[in-house]
Protein backbone atom coordinates (compact mmCIF):
# COMPACT_ATOMS: atom_id res chain seq x y z
CA UNK A 1 0.00 0.00 0.00
CA UNK A 2 3.14 2.27 1.12
CA UNK A 3 4.83 1.66 -2.23
CA UNK A 4 1.42 2.26 -4.64
CA UNK A 5 0.61 5.67 -2.73
CA UNK A 6 4.43 6.90 -3.42
CA UNK A 7 3.94 6.11 -7.10
CA UNK A 8 1.27 9.02 -6.88
CA UNK A 9 3.48 11.78 -6.06
CA UNK A 10 5.43 13.70 -8.12
CA UNK A 11 8.63 15.58 -7.90
CA UNK A 12 8.35 19.48 -7.00
CA UNK A 13 4.54 18.87 -5.11
CA UNK A 14 3.82 19.46 -1.53
CA UNK A 15 2.18 16.76 0.34
CA UNK A 16 0.64 17.41 3.73
CA UNK A 17 1.87 14.24 5.60
CA UNK A 18 0.30 12.41 8.58
CA UNK A 19 2.56 10.00 10.85
CA UNK A 20 2.59 5.83 9.94
CA UNK A 21 1.99 5.02 6.43
CA UNK A 22 1.22 8.32 4.86
CA UNK A 23 4.76 9.35 6.21
CA UNK A 24 6.83 6.55 4.89
CA UNK A 25 4.78 6.93 1.78
CA UNK A 26 6.11 10.56 1.28
CA UNK A 27 9.86 9.83 2.37
CA UNK A 28 9.50 7.01 0.09
CA UNK A 29 8.96 8.73 -2.73
CA UNK A 30 10.96 11.74 -1.82
CA UNK A 31 14.03 9.26 -2.44
CA UNK A 32 12.89 8.00 -5.36
CA UNK A 33 11.05 9.99 -8.25
CA UNK A 34 9.93 13.26 -5.88
CA UNK A 35 13.32 14.33 -4.45
CA UNK A 36 12.22 17.88 -4.23
CA UNK A 37 8.62 16.41 -2.62
CA UNK A 38 7.93 19.06 0.15
CA UNK A 39 6.83 17.63 3.59
CA UNK A 40 4.48 19.60 5.59
CA UNK A 41 3.51 18.97 8.72
CA UNK A 42 -0.09 20.07 10.52
CA UNK A 43 1.99 21.20 13.44
CA UNK A 44 3.68 23.90 10.86
CA UNK A 45 6.56 22.23 10.45
CA UNK A 46 7.33 22.94 6.15
CA UNK A 47 9.94 21.18 4.34
CA UNK A 48 11.06 19.02 6.73
CA UNK A 49 13.70 16.35 6.11
CA UNK A 50 13.03 13.93 9.40
CA UNK A 51 16.40 12.19 10.64
CA UNK A 52 14.26 9.41 11.88
CA UNK A 53 10.51 7.67 11.98
CA UNK A 54 8.65 10.86 13.90
CA UNK A 55 7.17 9.68 17.19
CA UNK A 56 3.96 12.12 16.06
CA UNK A 57 3.47 15.10 13.37
CA UNK A 58 4.94 17.27 15.93
CA UNK A 59 8.12 15.40 16.78
CA UNK A 60 11.39 17.31 16.62
CA UNK A 61 13.02 15.70 14.52
CA UNK A 62 10.72 17.70 11.70
CA UNK A 63 11.65 20.57 12.57
CA UNK A 64 15.61 20.42 13.02
CA UNK A 65 16.99 21.05 9.29
CA UNK A 66 13.24 21.99 8.14
CA UNK A 67 12.70 24.47 5.79
CA UNK A 68 10.29 26.87 8.06
CA UNK A 69 8.21 26.41 11.36
CA UNK A 70 5.52 28.26 11.59
CA UNK A 71 2.08 28.66 13.74
CA UNK A 72 -0.84 26.14 13.98
CA UNK A 73 -2.97 28.76 13.25
CA UNK A 74 -0.82 30.12 10.08
CA UNK A 75 0.12 26.65 9.06
CA UNK A 76 -3.72 26.44 8.14
CA UNK A 77 -4.53 30.07 6.98
CA UNK A 78 -1.42 30.41 4.52
CA UNK A 79 -0.44 26.59 3.39
CA UNK A 80 -3.99 24.87 3.84
CA UNK A 81 -6.58 27.62 2.99
CA UNK A 82 -3.85 29.64 0.91
CA UNK A 83 -4.49 26.58 -1.78
CA UNK A 84 -0.63 25.82 -1.40
CA UNK A 85 -0.79 22.02 -0.53
CA UNK A 86 -1.60 20.02 -3.59
CA UNK A 87 -1.78 16.37 -1.96
CA UNK A 88 -3.08 15.32 1.60
CA UNK A 89 -3.30 11.88 2.94
CA UNK A 90 -6.10 10.93 5.19
CA UNK A 91 -7.32 7.99 7.34
CA UNK A 92 -10.33 7.22 9.45
CA UNK A 93 -12.22 4.60 10.43
CA UNK A 94 -15.03 4.48 8.29
CA UNK A 95 -15.16 5.99 4.35
CA UNK A 96 -18.16 5.71 1.84
CA UNK A 97 -18.43 5.09 -1.94
CA UNK A 98 -18.23 9.12 -2.28
CA UNK A 99 -14.55 9.44 -0.04
CA UNK A 100 -16.61 10.76 2.88
CA UNK A 101 -14.83 9.66 6.06
CA UNK A 102 -15.68 9.32 9.46
CA UNK A 103 -12.84 10.08 12.53
CA UNK A 104 -14.86 10.97 14.97
CA UNK A 105 -17.60 8.32 16.06
CA UNK A 106 -18.98 4.64 16.07
CA UNK A 107 -22.74 4.69 17.03
CA UNK A 108 -24.60 8.33 17.41
CA UNK A 109 -22.77 11.40 18.58
CA UNK A 110 -24.75 11.63 21.29
CA UNK A 111 -24.26 7.97 22.41
CA UNK A 112 -21.19 7.15 21.07
CA UNK A 113 -20.39 3.10 20.83
CA UNK A 114 -16.76 4.16 19.97
CA UNK A 115 -15.65 7.50 20.36
CA UNK A 116 -12.35 8.28 18.20
CA UNK A 117 -10.24 11.02 17.80
CA UNK A 118 -12.13 13.92 15.65
CA UNK A 119 -11.34 15.67 12.82
CA UNK A 120 -7.87 17.51 14.19
CA UNK A 121 -7.19 19.13 10.47
CA UNK A 122 -8.53 16.33 8.85
CA UNK A 123 -12.07 18.49 7.53
CA UNK A 124 -9.65 20.97 7.02
CA UNK A 125 -7.67 19.10 4.59
CA UNK A 126 -10.06 17.54 2.73
CA UNK A 127 -11.87 20.66 2.07
CA UNK A 128 -8.86 22.47 0.45
CA UNK A 129 -6.30 20.25 -1.09
CA UNK A 130 -6.16 19.31 -4.73
CA UNK A 131 -5.94 15.56 -4.38
CA UNK A 132 -6.62 13.49 -1.12
CA UNK A 133 -5.72 9.97 -1.04
CA UNK A 134 -6.38 7.28 1.42
CA UNK A 135 -4.06 4.64 2.55
CA UNK A 136 -6.53 2.13 4.27
CA UNK A 137 -6.92 -1.99 4.98
CA UNK A 138 -9.57 -3.43 2.91
CA UNK A 139 -12.12 -4.43 5.65
CA UNK A 140 -15.78 -4.82 5.51
CA UNK A 141 -15.72 -2.68 8.63
CA UNK A 142 -14.08 0.40 6.96
CA UNK A 143 -16.14 0.18 4.13
CA UNK A 144 -19.50 1.05 4.58
CA UNK A 145 -23.02 2.25 2.85
CA UNK A 146 -23.24 5.21 4.96
CA UNK A 147 -20.41 6.61 7.42
CA UNK A 148 -22.00 6.92 11.04
CA UNK A 149 -20.56 10.50 11.06
CA UNK A 150 -19.61 12.59 8.02
CA UNK A 151 -16.25 13.83 9.44
CA UNK A 152 -14.36 15.21 6.31
CA UNK A 153 -15.98 15.79 3.30
CA UNK A 154 -15.55 13.63 -0.02
CA UNK A 155 -18.01 14.09 -2.72
CA UNK A 156 -21.22 14.05 -0.29
CA UNK A 157 -23.59 11.91 -2.42
CA UNK A 158 -22.22 12.55 -5.66
CA UNK A 159 -20.55 15.15 -7.07
CA UNK A 160 -23.41 17.41 -7.77
CA UNK A 161 -24.07 17.97 -4.37
CA UNK A 162 -20.47 18.47 -3.94
CA UNK A 163 -19.88 21.28 -6.37
CA UNK A 164 -22.85 23.14 -4.07
CA UNK A 165 -20.73 23.67 -1.34
CA UNK A 166 -17.75 25.31 -3.41
CA UNK A 167 -14.68 23.90 -1.80
CA UNK A 168 -11.97 24.89 -3.08
CA UNK A 169 -9.95 21.63 -3.15
CA UNK A 170 -10.36 19.13 -5.75
CA UNK A 171 -11.81 15.94 -3.59
CA UNK A 172 -10.97 12.43 -3.11
CA UNK A 173 -8.28 11.25 -5.75
CA UNK A 174 -6.96 7.92 -4.78
CA UNK A 175 -8.12 5.09 -2.31
CA UNK A 176 -5.04 2.00 -2.08
CA UNK A 177 -5.97 -0.78 -0.19
CA UNK A 178 -4.19 -4.30 0.59
CA UNK A 179 -6.27 -5.40 -2.53
CA UNK A 180 -6.43 -2.45 -4.84
CA UNK A 181 -6.55 0.94 -6.11
CA UNK A 182 -9.66 3.13 -6.48
CA UNK A 183 -10.00 6.05 -8.11
CA UNK A 184 -13.09 8.39 -8.38
CA UNK A 185 -15.18 9.02 -11.32
CA UNK A 186 -14.70 11.72 -12.99
CA UNK A 187 -19.06 12.55 -13.62
CA UNK A 188 -20.71 10.59 -10.56
CA UNK A 189 -17.28 11.00 -7.81
CA UNK A 190 -18.04 7.49 -7.20
CA UNK A 191 -15.23 4.93 -6.07
CA UNK A 192 -14.18 2.97 -9.00
CA UNK A 193 -11.16 0.03 -9.25
CA UNK A 194 -8.82 1.28 -11.85
CA UNK A 195 -6.14 -1.45 -10.47
CA UNK A 196 -5.70 -4.80 -8.79
CA UNK A 197 -2.75 -5.96 -6.97
CA UNK A 198 -1.00 -9.08 -8.43
CA UNK A 199 -3.45 -12.08 -7.43
CA UNK A 200 -6.37 -10.38 -6.17
CA UNK A 201 -9.43 -11.00 -8.00
CA UNK A 202 -12.63 -8.66 -8.69
CA UNK A 203 -14.51 -11.14 -6.42
CA UNK A 204 -12.71 -10.55 -3.34
CA UNK A 205 -12.63 -6.84 -3.55
CA UNK A 206 -16.62 -7.40 -3.92
CA UNK A 207 -16.44 -9.74 -0.94
CA UNK A 208 -15.10 -7.07 1.24
CA UNK A 209 -17.04 -4.04 -0.17
CA UNK A 210 -20.82 -4.27 0.99
CA UNK A 211 -22.33 -1.98 -1.83
CA UNK A 212 -22.09 -3.06 -5.85
CA UNK A 213 -18.31 -2.56 -6.93
CA UNK A 214 -18.01 -0.01 -9.55
CA UNK A 215 -15.37 -1.21 -11.83
CA UNK A 216 -13.06 0.68 -14.59
CA UNK A 217 -13.41 0.04 -18.56
CA UNK A 218 -9.86 -0.13 -17.94
CA UNK A 219 -8.31 -2.13 -15.27
CA UNK A 220 -4.52 -2.79 -14.54
CA UNK A 221 -2.61 -4.98 -12.61
CA UNK A 222 -0.53 -3.15 -10.00
CA UNK A 223 3.13 -3.44 -11.39
CA UNK A 224 4.39 -4.71 -8.51
CA UNK A 225 7.27 -3.36 -6.35
CA UNK A 226 10.62 -2.84 -7.53
CA UNK A 227 13.60 -3.94 -5.77
CA UNK A 228 14.82 -0.79 -5.35
CA UNK A 229 11.40 0.29 -4.41
CA UNK A 230 11.43 -2.30 -1.33
CA UNK A 231 14.93 -1.93 0.07
CA UNK A 232 14.72 1.59 0.24
CA UNK A 233 11.54 1.50 2.50
CA UNK A 234 12.75 -0.97 4.52
CA UNK A 235 15.78 1.36 5.00
CA UNK A 236 13.12 4.52 6.10
CA UNK A 237 11.65 2.30 9.13
CA UNK A 238 14.67 -0.05 9.84
CA UNK A 239 12.99 -0.64 13.42
CA UNK A 240 9.74 -1.61 11.76
CA UNK A 241 7.34 0.51 13.72
CA UNK A 242 4.97 0.26 10.84
CA UNK A 243 6.61 -2.50 8.63
CA UNK A 244 6.09 -6.07 9.40
CA UNK B 1 12.82 44.61 40.73
CA UNK B 2 9.47 45.47 40.99
CA UNK B 3 8.51 44.94 37.49
CA UNK B 4 9.21 40.84 38.68
CA UNK B 5 6.85 38.56 38.12
CA UNK B 6 8.36 35.72 39.24
CA UNK B 7 6.65 33.24 41.43
CA UNK B 8 6.17 29.39 42.09
CA UNK B 9 4.01 27.42 40.15
CA UNK B 10 2.13 26.81 43.28
CA UNK B 11 2.01 30.55 43.48
CA UNK B 12 0.84 31.29 39.97
CA UNK B 13 -1.89 28.39 39.84
CA UNK B 14 -3.38 29.38 43.55
CA UNK B 15 -3.43 33.02 42.11
CA UNK B 16 -4.32 33.07 38.57
CA UNK B 17 -6.73 30.22 38.07
CA UNK B 18 -10.17 30.05 39.50
CA UNK B 19 -12.93 27.27 39.72
CA UNK B 20 -14.95 27.40 36.56
CA UNK B 21 -12.15 28.96 34.85
CA UNK B 22 -11.84 28.32 30.95
CA UNK B 23 -8.28 27.25 30.57
CA UNK B 24 -5.65 26.53 27.85
CA UNK B 25 -2.36 24.92 29.24
CA UNK B 26 -0.97 25.74 25.05
CA UNK B 27 1.55 23.79 22.69
CA UNK B 28 0.97 21.21 19.99
CA UNK B 29 2.70 18.05 21.15
CA UNK B 30 5.79 20.39 21.63
CA UNK B 31 6.69 22.02 24.84
CA UNK B 32 3.10 21.10 26.95
CA UNK B 33 2.80 22.50 30.24
CA UNK B 34 2.56 19.65 32.58
CA UNK B 35 3.67 20.76 35.41
CA UNK B 36 0.79 23.32 35.75
CA UNK B 37 -1.52 20.40 34.90
CA UNK B 38 -0.32 18.85 37.80
CA UNK B 39 -0.21 21.70 40.18
CA UNK B 40 -4.23 22.21 38.99
CA UNK B 41 -4.68 18.71 39.77
CA UNK B 42 -2.80 19.47 43.51
CA UNK B 43 -5.11 22.26 44.48
CA UNK B 44 -7.87 20.66 43.18
CA UNK B 45 -9.44 23.30 41.11
CA UNK B 46 -12.80 22.01 39.52
CA UNK B 47 -15.58 22.52 37.22
CA UNK B 48 -12.89 23.85 34.59
CA UNK B 49 -13.82 24.26 31.22
CA UNK B 50 -10.02 23.01 29.27
CA UNK B 51 -9.39 23.71 26.25
CA UNK B 52 -6.68 22.61 23.68
CA UNK B 53 -6.53 21.74 20.20
CA UNK B 54 -5.16 18.14 21.40
CA UNK B 55 -6.18 17.54 24.88
CA UNK B 56 -3.45 15.16 24.53
CA UNK B 57 -1.80 13.04 28.02
CA UNK B 58 -2.12 16.63 30.16
CA UNK B 59 -6.06 16.74 29.97
CA UNK B 60 -6.51 13.17 30.15
CA UNK B 61 -4.67 13.10 33.95
CA UNK B 62 -7.12 16.19 34.37
CA UNK B 63 -10.38 14.72 33.34
CA UNK B 64 -9.68 11.79 35.66
CA UNK B 65 -8.58 13.68 38.30
CA UNK B 66 -12.14 15.36 38.40
CA UNK B 67 -11.19 19.09 37.53
CA UNK B 68 -12.90 19.44 34.30
CA UNK B 69 -16.29 20.03 33.27
CA UNK B 70 -16.11 20.71 29.41
CA UNK B 71 -13.76 19.80 26.81
CA UNK B 72 -13.39 22.43 23.94
CA UNK B 73 -10.91 20.39 21.44
CA UNK B 74 -10.46 19.91 17.95
CA UNK B 75 -8.16 15.87 18.61
CA UNK B 76 -8.79 13.92 21.22
CA UNK B 77 -5.92 11.12 20.91
CA UNK B 78 -2.76 10.01 22.33
CA UNK B 79 -0.81 10.68 19.38
CA UNK B 80 1.29 8.16 17.87
CA UNK B 81 -0.66 5.66 20.15
CA UNK B 82 -4.12 6.02 20.07
CA UNK B 83 -7.36 7.27 22.46
CA UNK B 84 -7.43 9.16 25.30
CA UNK B 85 -8.92 6.74 27.95
CA UNK B 86 -9.66 9.13 30.49
CA UNK B 87 -11.39 11.36 27.83
CA UNK B 88 -13.42 8.23 26.78
CA UNK B 89 -14.49 7.18 30.44
CA UNK B 90 -15.54 10.52 31.47
CA UNK B 91 -17.00 11.46 28.34
CA UNK B 92 -19.11 7.71 27.64
CA UNK B 93 -19.79 6.49 30.94
CA UNK B 94 -19.39 10.01 33.65
CA UNK B 95 -16.55 8.56 35.55
CA UNK B 96 -15.23 10.18 37.43
CA UNK B 97 -17.78 13.05 36.69
CA UNK B 98 -19.93 13.27 33.34
CA UNK B 99 -18.09 15.91 30.78
CA UNK B 100 -19.02 17.69 28.30
CA UNK B 101 -17.83 18.49 24.81
CA UNK B 102 -17.14 20.75 21.88
CA UNK B 103 -15.30 19.70 18.80
CA UNK B 104 -13.98 22.20 15.94
CA UNK B 105 -11.46 20.95 13.59
CA UNK B 106 -7.62 22.23 14.27
CA UNK B 107 -8.22 25.22 11.85
CA UNK B 108 -11.29 26.16 13.61
CA UNK B 109 -10.05 25.47 16.99
CA UNK B 110 -6.81 27.60 16.17
CA UNK B 111 -9.07 30.57 14.57
CA UNK B 112 -11.00 30.37 17.27
CA UNK B 113 -7.88 31.66 19.30
CA UNK B 114 -6.52 34.28 16.36
CA UNK B 115 -9.84 35.61 16.86
CA UNK B 116 -9.91 35.94 20.43
CA UNK B 117 -6.19 37.07 20.14
CA UNK B 118 -6.89 39.65 17.23
CA UNK B 119 -10.25 40.75 19.14
CA UNK B 120 -12.34 39.81 16.04
CA UNK B 121 -16.31 39.16 16.01
CA UNK B 122 -16.20 36.05 14.46
CA UNK B 123 -13.23 34.20 11.69
CA UNK B 124 -14.63 33.05 8.73
CA UNK B 125 -13.07 29.54 7.42
CA UNK B 126 -12.98 27.90 4.11
CA UNK B 127 -13.64 24.59 6.06
CA UNK B 128 -16.63 22.70 7.92
CA UNK B 129 -18.90 22.90 5.37
CA UNK B 130 -20.53 19.67 4.01
CA UNK B 131 -19.45 17.94 7.12
CA UNK B 132 -21.45 16.77 10.22
CA UNK B 133 -19.19 18.63 12.43
CA UNK B 134 -21.04 22.09 12.61
CA UNK B 135 -24.52 20.31 13.56
CA UNK B 136 -23.44 19.10 16.40
CA UNK B 137 -21.78 22.25 17.93
CA UNK B 138 -24.31 25.44 17.93
CA UNK B 139 -21.05 27.91 18.24
CA UNK B 140 -20.08 26.64 14.27
CA UNK B 141 -22.51 28.61 11.98
CA UNK B 142 -22.61 29.80 8.23
CA UNK B 143 -22.76 33.28 7.03
CA UNK B 144 -23.43 34.84 3.40
CA UNK B 145 -20.36 36.22 1.97
CA UNK B 146 -21.56 39.93 1.66
CA UNK B 147 -18.90 40.26 -1.66
CA UNK B 148 -19.51 36.74 -3.75
CA UNK B 149 -23.11 35.78 -1.88
CA UNK B 150 -21.36 32.50 -1.01
CA UNK B 151 -22.51 30.52 2.07
CA UNK B 152 -18.91 30.64 4.58
CA UNK B 153 -18.32 28.84 7.81
CA UNK B 154 -17.28 31.00 11.04
CA UNK B 155 -16.57 30.56 14.18
CA UNK B 156 -16.88 32.66 17.52
CA UNK B 157 -13.52 34.22 19.22
CA UNK B 158 -12.15 32.01 22.48
CA UNK B 159 -10.68 34.22 24.92
CA UNK B 160 -9.68 31.61 28.13
CA UNK B 161 -9.53 33.26 31.28
CA UNK B 162 -5.90 31.80 32.05
CA UNK B 163 -3.48 30.63 29.33
CA UNK B 164 -0.33 28.48 30.21
CA UNK B 165 2.28 28.92 27.80
CA UNK B 166 5.95 27.14 27.91
CA UNK B 167 9.01 28.13 26.50
CA UNK B 168 12.55 28.03 26.26
CA UNK B 169 14.01 31.08 27.85
CA UNK B 170 11.80 34.15 29.75
CA UNK B 171 13.20 36.96 31.25
CA UNK B 172 11.48 37.50 35.22
CA UNK B 173 9.04 40.32 33.54
CA UNK B 174 7.39 37.81 30.92
CA UNK B 175 9.47 38.80 27.67
CA UNK B 176 10.23 35.14 26.17
CA UNK B 177 11.48 33.45 23.22
CA UNK B 178 10.75 30.79 21.91
CA UNK B 179 11.83 27.94 19.07
CA UNK B 180 10.53 24.83 17.33
CA UNK B 181 7.27 24.06 16.98
CA UNK B 182 5.07 26.92 18.06
CA UNK B 183 1.46 25.33 17.73
CA UNK B 184 -0.91 27.48 19.03
CA UNK B 185 1.07 29.71 21.81
CA UNK B 186 0.93 33.00 20.66
CA UNK B 187 -2.73 33.20 19.70
CA UNK B 188 -3.28 31.76 23.22
CA UNK B 189 -1.49 34.05 24.99
CA UNK B 190 -2.65 37.07 23.32
CA UNK B 191 -6.38 35.56 23.64
CA UNK B 192 -5.99 34.72 27.60
CA UNK B 193 -7.62 37.53 29.86
CA UNK B 194 -4.29 36.02 32.21
CA UNK B 195 -0.67 34.37 30.92
CA UNK B 196 1.62 32.45 33.22
CA UNK B 197 4.84 31.63 31.42
CA UNK B 198 7.17 28.98 32.42
CA UNK B 199 10.30 28.97 31.18
CA UNK B 200 13.41 25.83 31.22
CA UNK B 201 15.64 28.92 31.83
CA UNK B 202 15.58 32.58 32.99
CA UNK B 203 17.74 34.61 31.24
CA UNK B 204 18.66 38.46 32.07
CA UNK B 205 16.53 40.78 29.47
CA UNK B 206 19.28 41.65 27.34
CA UNK B 207 19.38 38.36 26.11
CA UNK B 208 15.76 38.41 25.06
CA UNK B 209 16.77 41.73 23.58
CA UNK B 210 19.69 40.72 21.27
CA UNK B 211 17.18 38.78 19.17
CA UNK B 212 13.42 40.44 19.53
CA UNK B 213 12.38 38.77 16.38
CA UNK B 214 12.41 35.09 18.37
CA UNK B 215 10.44 36.80 20.92
CA UNK B 216 6.77 35.21 21.25
CA UNK B 217 5.29 37.60 23.71
CA UNK B 218 6.43 40.88 24.70
CA UNK B 219 6.18 41.29 29.00
CA UNK B 220 2.92 43.67 29.20
CA UNK B 221 1.22 40.36 27.37
CA UNK B 222 2.39 38.07 30.88
CA UNK B 223 1.72 38.16 34.50
CA UNK B 224 3.25 35.57 36.14
CA UNK B 225 7.04 33.96 34.85
CA UNK B 226 8.02 30.22 36.55
CA UNK B 227 11.36 28.73 36.41
CA UNK B 228 10.05 25.34 35.83
CA UNK B 229 12.59 23.72 34.44
CA UNK B 230 11.57 19.72 32.01
CA UNK B 231 8.03 22.01 32.87
CA UNK B 232 6.66 19.63 29.55
CA UNK B 233 7.76 16.34 30.48
CA UNK B 234 7.27 13.81 28.96
CA UNK B 235 6.38 16.21 25.89
CA UNK B 236 9.28 17.49 25.02
CA UNK B 237 11.09 20.90 24.48
CA UNK B 238 13.43 22.10 21.45
CA UNK B 239 16.64 21.76 22.12
CA UNK B 240 16.62 20.37 25.67
CA UNK B 241 15.07 17.42 25.98
CA UNK B 242 12.93 14.33 23.84
CA UNK B 243 9.32 13.58 23.92
CA UNK B 244 9.46 10.38 26.55
CA UNK B 245 7.48 7.82 24.08
CA UNK B 246 7.49 5.30 26.70
CA UNK B 247 5.20 7.17 28.51
CA UNK B 248 2.84 7.89 25.93
CA UNK B 249 3.00 4.44 25.31
CA UNK B 250 2.85 3.20 29.05
CA UNK B 251 -0.55 5.60 29.59
CA UNK B 252 -2.13 3.71 27.55
CA UNK B 253 -2.16 0.87 29.89
CA UNK B 254 -1.85 2.81 32.71
CA UNK B 255 -5.17 4.29 32.22
CA UNK B 256 -6.98 0.97 31.31
CA UNK B 257 -9.33 1.15 34.43
CA UNK B 258 -10.17 4.14 37.13
CA UNK B 259 -8.56 2.84 39.58
CA UNK B 260 -5.16 2.53 37.86
CA UNK B 261 -5.37 6.08 36.67
CA UNK B 262 -5.99 7.54 40.30
CA UNK B 263 -3.05 4.98 41.54
CA UNK B 264 -0.38 6.95 39.02
CA UNK B 265 -2.04 10.47 39.84
CA UNK B 266 -1.79 9.58 43.51
CA UNK B 267 1.68 9.07 43.44
CA UNK B 268 3.41 11.39 40.36
CA UNK B 269 1.15 14.11 41.02
CA UNK B 270 -0.18 14.64 45.06
CA UNK B 271 2.76 12.02 45.80
CA UNK B 272 5.42 15.41 44.60
CA UNK B 273 5.41 19.10 45.87
CA UNK B 274 6.58 20.39 42.77
CA UNK B 275 8.37 19.71 39.47
CA UNK B 276 11.65 19.29 40.59
CA UNK B 277 10.87 16.51 42.94
CA UNK B 278 8.93 15.06 40.17
CA UNK B 279 12.27 15.00 38.25
CA UNK B 280 14.03 13.20 41.17
CA UNK B 281 11.79 10.91 41.15
CA UNK B 282 12.47 9.87 37.08
CA UNK B 283 15.63 7.85 36.95
CA UNK B 284 18.65 10.00 36.03
CA UNK B 285 19.03 6.88 33.09
CA UNK B 286 15.52 8.37 31.83
CA UNK B 287 16.52 12.12 32.23
CA UNK B 288 19.89 12.00 30.42
CA UNK B 289 18.49 9.47 28.12
CA UNK B 290 16.35 12.58 26.61
CA UNK B 291 18.65 14.88 26.46
CA UNK B 292 19.34 15.42 22.55
CA UNK B 293 22.77 16.18 20.77
CA UNK B 294 23.67 20.51 20.38
CA UNK B 295 22.68 21.57 17.02
CA UNK B 296 22.98 25.24 16.48
CA UNK B 297 21.20 28.00 14.36
CA UNK B 298 23.42 30.56 12.69
CA UNK B 299 23.49 33.63 13.96
CA UNK B 300 21.75 37.16 12.50
CA UNK B 301 23.44 40.27 12.47
CA UNK B 302 21.01 43.01 13.84
CA UNK B 303 23.72 45.63 13.17
CA UNK B 304 24.30 48.25 15.57
CA UNK B 305 24.58 52.38 15.10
Amino acid sequence: MVIVAARELKDRESVLVGVGLPNLAANLAKKLQAPNLLLVYESGAVGSNPSRMPLSIGDPCLVSGAKSVCSMYEQFAYYLQGGRIDVGFLGGAQIDKYGNINSTIIGKYKAPKVRLPGSGGACDIASNVKRIIVITPHEKRRFVEKVDFLTSPGFIEGKDGWRKLKLQGGGPYAVITNLCTFKFDEMTGEMTVTALHEGITMEQVQENTPWNVKVAEEIVTTPPPTEKEITTLRALDPDKIYLR
Amino acid sequence: MDSSKSMTMKEAVSKFVQDGDTVYLAGFTHMIPFAAGHEIIRQKKNDLVLARATPDIIYDQMIAAGCAKRLIFSYAGNPGVGSLRCFRRAHEKGIPKPLEIEEYTHFGLSGRLFAGATNMPFLPMRTNLGSDLPAQNSLMKVVTDPYSGDEVSVVPPLKPDIAVVHVQRADVNGNCHIWGIIGEQKDAAFAAKKVIISAEEIVDESVIRSDPNRTLVPDFVSHAVVHEPWCAHPSYVQGYYDRDNEFYVKWDEVTKDHENTTKYIDEWVHGVETRSEYLSKLSTSKVDGLRPKDAYSSPVNYGSV
